[in-house]
């Protein structure tokens, strides 16, 4: 097992080597540069901006600025943000716990809908149940959720006045009313991040029951005179979770990842807004961190994946 | 300043000092006519009481929390590497100048006990001299007292090339010394008219020497203060958050009194105009909104019964059309537009002339900016002072086409025009935005209609303004026979605004396209004027000599000037923001309060 592990990681390396040289030279060949602000403005002479470019080594040959990355980043130097030429890292870990509280509350709410909904329904097919459980997933996962958002905020915000639209990292209050300020104030995030995940996860758990739920030995556990949930629960589902496990675990990248559009119709702080800012500023130092970083949990959580399912199903063996 | 100056002058006439002929004849002297003197007689007399910002609050604080909204939020909190607005604009919470421009474009103190003048012995006659005194007691947050190394210090910091400061044009060409605690003395390299560039506005922000002295130079960035200021300003800094949040709180020891009026400020960032414009406007979350680039339509819908309103700061930003002197489509020496073509089309008088009759500058304005613009036939619209009454704009298809016609331009048989072989086929680039996509469509309608062909171009803005010397899509380059952007006038003197133009400036591979000159116009009347004008010490001379530079433009349809645009925010019914086009829109934030 733990050998397994081992050669798993060992392999990784290379691959996130490769992955971080096509960022860097897809990043380096990408026009623009982070200065272009100043570019109309009468008060700053052209020699500014092109000495900033020669001071934060934008001028270099790609292969260069790719082996300072490189021998930064292994020394655990992330490397310095051009746009508010702070660090990298202080960057990304003071937009972390938005993202995580966000994003995360989001996937739970949609594992909480999705896998009872989901089984549900798989056990009574084509009922009045699973028919409506399905025509809402299509539903849900039809609109997108700028466009969701934008209607939530309308509803909710603009109509009522029940929700903030512009969520608050810093909530003037203390105890309870802090809490419930943070829960308020993510509401629609999460609702709209939430039920959009629940819709194709729903039709997940539905077809991953359905294949299991008419297996033989699912039979054979009802004719010993097993009951309805005993059945469902220890029977079908813990066969039928391996696939789901796969589905979530490829998902927990995201949760760190942020969610770009949601996160910039709320103004939430997260990881994604970061990103897409700093990619609309030409911010390599952060792209490159955020994408990296990005591309080391997925390789991570598909291994966590891979020994997941051991776990589920003894049969598979790793080696 | 200049308009001081002016205005002494014109208080000369009003006293008595100086017959109103005499001053007429002066004018007259240097090419203005007589209305045009009467009214910069009239200008002078109407503004002569110089009315300082109403501020009715009798006490400092109390007014709960300022909340507002960028829709982009500061990434830094260091004026001298703030590289957009947005960064100046939360450095300016906690940091203040000397002085600051009011909403007339004059010169209002801050950290300065006075605004320099030739009466005050502030300025000398040469114009090569000016003497700043501050105010005495100001202290800086952490309880140390300002002091004048603290200004030779940010004149040291800005301008060593190794800090490399965004901030180090102002401070350029200049030296600052020490005459006692509380006064130094500026001396410009060559006479300079327009002083009130240092120390004054957005780069004129001031930073501590005792927290920055150790990091001047290639160490500029490492300064633990780049990311908590401790300024002078009304509010002290409390957190921050690059992109999502600034905060502070009430400075107490505030050196201006019964201000600030609010008791902390908040600065959020993030999302996009219109949600903005929405929660401020409709659901009243926040108290003020900058830059709002949204359609009037939409902040006029939302304006309806809501809980705020949009305001207007008139200043100098012009939206316009540049006109390509050099050949796109020629390459000399591996470069395109270059000085050693000409263009085949454009370079005909009645071609371009014919152009500026086919932009619809009142439809532009009704269908697009709506409140936000002012349709114009200047490059330069402000201040009051240096804008022509000498040019005129019109949009007529048929004059147009009567033009073309007239100098030989006939409709082949694709209904495009052409002469001597050469078609009327012009690409037409701007940068990604609603509403300069929008213009360029009216342009072009307007183009087929007189037989000239309009291809249009959309480059994404963070490319077209680059300085990358590898890009061709670049407005410096311009790898186009026309485009359009804005340029935005940072300061109420037209100075720098014009000399951009100067044949010294050229955009060439030589200078990496470095030079602003980027329509590649020569005219020597025009170098002549604004050589003259950098160092003409007399107001009332050089303000006609900027108004002759403009006329050359216009005569010679350098550029066509689309819109003059205004800035415009967004407030809650109740707020009363102090805002000048002229300045960024924190500038005055002490003068901020809040009413009922």
């Amino acid at each position: 097992m733990s050998q397994y592990v081992l050669r798993r990681l060992m392999i990784a390396i290379p691959s996130l080597l490769g992955i971080s040289l096509v960022l860097f030279v897809v990043l380096a060949l990408a026009p623009g540069d982070p200065f272009s602000e100043l570019a109309t403005n009468p008060n700053v002479p052209p020699e500014v901006q092109q000495a900033l470019r020669a001071r934060f080594g934008l001028d270099d040959p790609i292969y260069l600025r790719y082996l300072h990355w490189l021998n930064a980043m292994l020394h655990g130097d992330w490397g310095f943000s051009f746009v508010s030429r702070m660090n990298v890292d202080t960057l990304i870990l003071q937009r972390l716990p938005a993202t995580l509280y966000v994003i995360g509350s989001a996937q739970i709410l949609a594992l909480l809908i999705a896998i009872p909904v989901g089984v549900y329904a798989a056990t009574k097919p084509y009922s009045l149940f699973d028919q409506i459980a399905n025509t809402l997933a299509f539903v849900g996962f039809s609109l997108p959720t700028f466009f969701t958002g934008i209607l939530f905020i309308l509803i909710f915000s603009v109509t009522l006045d029940w929700l903030p639209f512009v969520y608050t990292t810093d909530i003037k209050a203390t105890g309870i009313h802090y809490v419930l300020e943070m829960i308020r104030q993510a509401i629609m995030p999460v609702a709209v991040l939430g039920l959009f995940q629940a819709a194709s996860m729903t039709r997940f758990v539905r077809s991953a029951m359905l294949d299991v739920i008419r297996l033989d030995y699912v039979t054979t556990a009802r004719a010993k005179g097993l009951g309805q949930a005993n059945v469902i629960v220890k029977h079908v589902m813990r066969n039928a979770m391996i696939p789901v496990v796969t589905l979530i675990a490829l998902q927990m990248p995201a949760v760190f990842g942020g969610a770009i559009v949601t996160e910039q119709i709320f103004r939430i702080p997260g990881i994604g807004s970061l990103l897409i800012s700093s990619i609309l500023s030409n911010d390599t130092p952060v792209v490159m961190a955020v994408t990296f970083v990005f591309a080391c949990l997925v390789v991570l959580f598909n291994l966590i994946a891979d020994v997941l399912y051991g776990w589920l199903d003894p049969r598979i063996s790793l080696r | 300043m200049l308009d001081k100056e002016l205005r002494s002058m014109i208080g000369d006439v009003k006293d008595g000092r100086m017959d109103r002929r005499a001053f007429i004849q002066r004018l007259a002297a240097v090419g203005l006519t007589a209305p045009l003197a009467n009214q910069i007689l009239a200008i002078g007399g109407v503004a002569m009481a110089q009315s300082p910002s109403p501020y009715p609050p009798t006490k400092r604080g109390g007014g709960g929390p300022l909340k507002l909204l960028w829709w982009q939020g500061p990434t830094l909190l260091n004026p001298h590497f703030a590289t957009g607005t947005k960064d100046q604009d939360g450095s300016r919470l906690f940091y203040e100048p000397l002085a600051s421009w009011d909403v007339d474009g004059h010169l209002n103190p801050i950290l300065a006990a006075e605004i320099p003048s030739i009466k005050n012995g502030g300025l000398s006659a040469d114009a090569k001299t000016v003497i700043w005194k501050l105010k005495p007691g100001v202290k800086w947050h952490d309880g140390k007292p300002v002091t004048a190394d603290d200004l030779v210090f940010n004149w040291e910091y800005a301008s060593d090339p190794a800090t490399a400061a965004v901030s180090s044009g102002p401070y350029s060409d200049l030296t600052v010394e020490k005459i006692d605690d509380l006064t130094i003395r500026i001396t410009f390299k060559n006479p300079t008219p327009f002083w009130a560039n240092a120390f004054v506005g957005a780069y004129g922000c001031i930073i501590p020497k005792h927290l920055f002295a150790e990091y001047k130079g290639g160490k500029s960035r490492e300064a633990p203060n780049n990311l908590k200021p401790v300024g002078t300003g009304p509010y002290k800094f409390v957190e921050f958050k690059p992109g999502d949040l600034v905060r502070g709180e009430i400075n107490l020891d505030y050196h201006m009194a019964n201000r600030p009026f609010f008791d902390s400020i908040e600065m959020k960032g993030g999302g996009d105009a219109v949600s903005a414009a929405r929660a401020v406007i409709q659901t009243g979350e926040y108290d003020f909104a900058w830059n709002m680039q949204v359609e009037d339509e939409v902040l006029l819908r939302l304006e309806k019964g809501g809980k705020g309103k949009t305001l207007y700061a008139v200043g100098g930003d012009i939206e316009f059309i540049a006109i390509n002197f050099t050949d796109p489509n020629t390459e000399v020496d591996g470069e395109r537009s270059s000085l050693k073509t000409k263009h085949p089309t454009l370079s005909d008088p009645a071609v371009r002339q014919a152009l500026a009759l086919l932009v619809d500058r009142d439809s532009i304005k009704k269908a697009i900016y709506g409140r936000a613009g002012r349709a114009t036939a200047n490059y330069l619209n402000g201040p009051d002072d240096f804008v022509s009454k000498n040019t005129k704009w019109e949009f007529s298809v048929e004059k147009a086409i009567a033009l073309l016609e007239k100098a030989g331009w006939k409709a082949g048989a694709d209904g495009i025009r052409e002469k001597d072989g050469k078609k009327l086929k012009f690409v037409y680039q701007t940068s990604i935005n609603g509403p300069r996509q929008k213009t360029q469509a009216i342009v072009k309608q307007a183009c087929q209609k007189a037989g000239i062909d309009v291809e249009l171009k959309s480059v994404v803005a963070s490319v077209f303004f680059s300085s990358d010397v590898a890009n061709p899509d670049t407005y410096s380059k311009f790898y186009a026979d026309i485009e359009m952007f804005q340029i935005p006038m940072t300061q109420p003197d037209p100075g720098l605004h014009m000399r951009r133009y100067h044949s010294r400036n050229l955009a060439t591979k030589e200078n990496k396209w470095q030079g602003q000159n980027f329509p590649r116009w020569v005219n020597k009347d025009f170098d002549a004027a604004v050589d003259a004008a950098d160092t003409e010490t007399d107001p009332v001379k050089r303000a006609a000599l900027y108004i002759k530079c403009n006329d050359l433009m216009w005569q010679d349809t350098v550029v066509i000037p689309v819109m003059h645009r205004l800035a415009v925010e967004a407030a809650s019914n109740t707020l009363r923001p102090a805002l000048s086009g002229w300045a960024n829109q924190t500038d005055n934030l002490q003068d901020w309060y809040r009413e009922g």
